[in-house]
């Protein structure tokens, strides 16, 4: 159950091509798990950005001197998260978590990799801690554009028993594409499950690896959300369901973690004509 | 303490604020936020007949105080709605307002017919901002006889004594015309506005940045459009009751709508980024009432249409000598 909380800013700082923010939000740490996202009020009560932006959450301290907080990574891409990096310690944030449906872990100390492209290795962390503390073996891909937009690789380092990078300009590991390194770790790892984050493109080409090999995954996706709570549709993309039929569903709140061979990749941003209610041609 | 309640067509609700259709689901998701039965009603998203997969995606963009949707009325169907939906609704115990939507004038009348004599429907609200299939997809809401005639099929199905509200679009030349003609076809009260039909080009792709192209346009930037159409109806048809809506934010947005004319409104965008947006409006409103020693709301509907003042001069003009408003001076010229 998601709380709203008037938060304050704890700290922001740099991490390479992005910023962290950590939000004094007591109530919700304890709520959170690895895969659940925030929805983060921008421009302050007055904006004329009446849309919360939803952010993966990255780490969460339900004690401490402060009560709880949550920490999330972002990028500068509009006004919005141009606001949210002017932000100060002991601005007030209004957040709105945790949201949508975590990460799904396995039941027993399996083998697992996992893959992040640029900020969205930031949820991939927490859930790396809770797979090792199960006693799962742990192979970490990142990939980004460049260096600089490599998130989380000392944690990663730290954390997992072998870590692959690639940049897209070379900067760092092997120049190229998660996709292009990601078949020899499964393989060497002899990993039984997969998760990943990132950009849709990346979700898919890692969806496919997977599902060519019979090795259950699940992606979180990053669709635009206006209401991140399930109340305004806009968020929808066609996942196949238990039944075998198509709906647009919410990625809010039946994601944003999916099953990676039920989402239709090649109809995303589409209405597939054999969807649940398409219209009739 | 200001009596909040409102008494829209007969039915009394125990105060004026309600969601909007489309901006709220059916109340469960705003439940986790608030007490749902706390505000005045839960107005559903429009239903139709069968499951709708709705538009293509990108539904959304944001614009400056507002923004514009595509969603194509993405839904369950009545039947899935009646039986998880309304039944939710009922077992909550909270009002229920239902939203309906068809393509044509039979599709409305069996959708009343399938919720006649359901206890959960509070009212049921006609969105009438549909093309009408068998009219060459023409709105029904910009011509006043499709508007008639899907309004009478309505009212002829529900169980007497529910109001059936229809839901005005504002993308028409002149609203009062079609609010007539929903109300002598039965209509006993009028939803006012939908949403005004908008574009928003993506300058980086160079394209229409939502896939339906067009969409609908929400949130504050509408309201003083809204509080006129408001102001309209209620000038034309002073005692058809009227829930008003477009961009109300706070208590004082709610304010001018009552003012206007509503008897009710509805709180839609705004709940997308505050979730707990329509229990904080109606505190906001109830507090709006009584700094201004308003003891009903029902006192304050409307009110802005009475005529200004009269200006009662300081001396030393003598008695006899009162000069008028302007305004007040040409309304007797
Ligand atoms: C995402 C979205 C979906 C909507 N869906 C419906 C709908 O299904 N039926 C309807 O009558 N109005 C629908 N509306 C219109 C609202 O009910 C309301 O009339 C309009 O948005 C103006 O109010 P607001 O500015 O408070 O949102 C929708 C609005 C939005 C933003
Ligand atoms: S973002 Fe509103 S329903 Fe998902």
């Amino acid at each position: 159950m998601p709380l709203q909380v008037a938060g304050e800013i704890l700290s922001i700082k740099k991490v390479g091509a992005y910023q962290a923010v950590t939000v004094i939000a007591p109530g919700i740490p304890e709520l959170t798990r690895p895969g659940h996202f925030l929805a983060v009020q921008v421009g302050g009560p007055e904006s004329s950005m009446l849309l919360r932006r939803a952010f993966a959450i990255y780490d969460v301290k339900d004690r401490g001197v402060y009560g709880g907080t949550v920490e999330f990574v972002f990028s500068v891409h509009g006004k919005g998260t141009a606001w949210l990096s002017q932000r100060r310690a002991g601005d007030k944030l209004d957040v709105v978590g945790p949201l949508g449906k975590p990460f799904r872990l396995p039941k027993s100390a399996v083998n697992v990799t996992l893959v992040g492209g640029g900020y969205g290795t930031a949820p991939l962390l927490p859930l790396a801690a809770a797979l090792r503390e199960r006693g799962c073996r742990v192979d970490i891909v990142l990939g980004a554009g460049g260096s600089d937009r490599l998130f989380g690789l000392l944690d990663a380092k730290r954390m997992a028993d072998s870590v692959a990078v690639t940049t897209d300009d070379g900067s760092s590991g092997t120049r190229g594409r998660v996709s292009d390194v990601l078949p020899a770790v499964l393989d060497k790892s002899q990993a039984d499950v997969v998760y990943a984050c990132g950009p849709m493109a990346m979700l898919r080409a890692v969806s496919d690896i997977a599902a060519a090999r019979g090795i259950p995954c699940q992606v979180a996706v990053e669709e635009s959300m206006a209401c991140g709570i399930g109340v305004c549709m806009t968020c929808v993309l066609p996942v196949v369901g238990e039944d075998g039929l198509t709906r647009m569903v919410r990625s809010c709140v039946e994601g944003p973690v999916f099953l990676g061979d039920r989402v239709r990749w090649d109809d995303v941003g589409t209405v597939p004509a054999d969807a649940v209610g398409a219209p009739r041609a | 303490m200001t009596d909040m309640s409102t008494t829209l067509a007969g039915v009394t609700f125990p105060n004026p604020v309600f969601t909007a259709s489309g901006c709220a689901a059916a109340g469960r998701e705003l439940d986790q936020f608030f007490d749902v039965t706390q505000i005045g009603g839960v107005v559903t998203k429009s239903i139709m007949l069968n499951a709708r997969s709705g538009r293509a995606t990108p539904r959304m963009a944001e614009t400056p105080s507002g923004m514009l949707n595509s969603i194509g009325l993405q839904g369950p169907g009545i039947e899935e709605f009646l039986t998880k939906d309304l039944a939710w609704l009922e077992k909550r115990g909270a009002r229920a307002v239902v939203s309906i939507a068809g393509g044509s004038v039979e599709d409305y009348a069996l959708l009343a017919q399938k919720l006649r004599g359901h206890k959960a429907v509070s009212m049921v609200e006609v969105n009438i901002s549909c093309p009408n299939v068998e009219d060459r997809g023409q709105v029904f809401a910009c011509d006043p006889r499709a508007s008639s005639n899907v309004v009478d099929a309505v009212r002829r199905n529900t169980t007497p004594g529910i109001p059936v509200f229809a839901k005005l679009s504002p993308d028409v030349t002149d609203i009062t015309t079609i609010a007539r003609a929903c109300v002598d076809a039965g209509a006993d009260g009028l939803s006012v506005i939908n949403t005004l039909l908008g574009m928003v080009i993506d300058t980086t792709t160079m394209r229409p940045a939502l896939a339906g192209l067009t969409g609908g346009l929400s949130g504050p930037a509408i309201r003083p459009v809204a509080v006129r159409f408001v102001w309209q109806v209620h000038q034309a048809l002073p005692h058809v009751p009227i829930l008003g809506m477009g961009g109300i934010r706070t208590g004082l947005d709610a304010l001018e709508f009552v003012l206007a004319g509503a008897s009710a409104v509805s709180v839609g965008t705004t709940v997308f980024g505050d979730p707990t947006a329509p229990v904080r409006v109606l505190a906001e409103l109830q507090q709006a009432l009584e700094q201004r020693g308003i003891a009903r709301l029902a006192d304050a509907v409307g009110l802005a249409h009475r005529p200004p003042e009269t200006y009662v001069p300081e001396r030393p003009d003598p008695v006899g000598d009162e000069l008028v408003s302007t305004d007040v001076f040409e309304e007797h010229s």
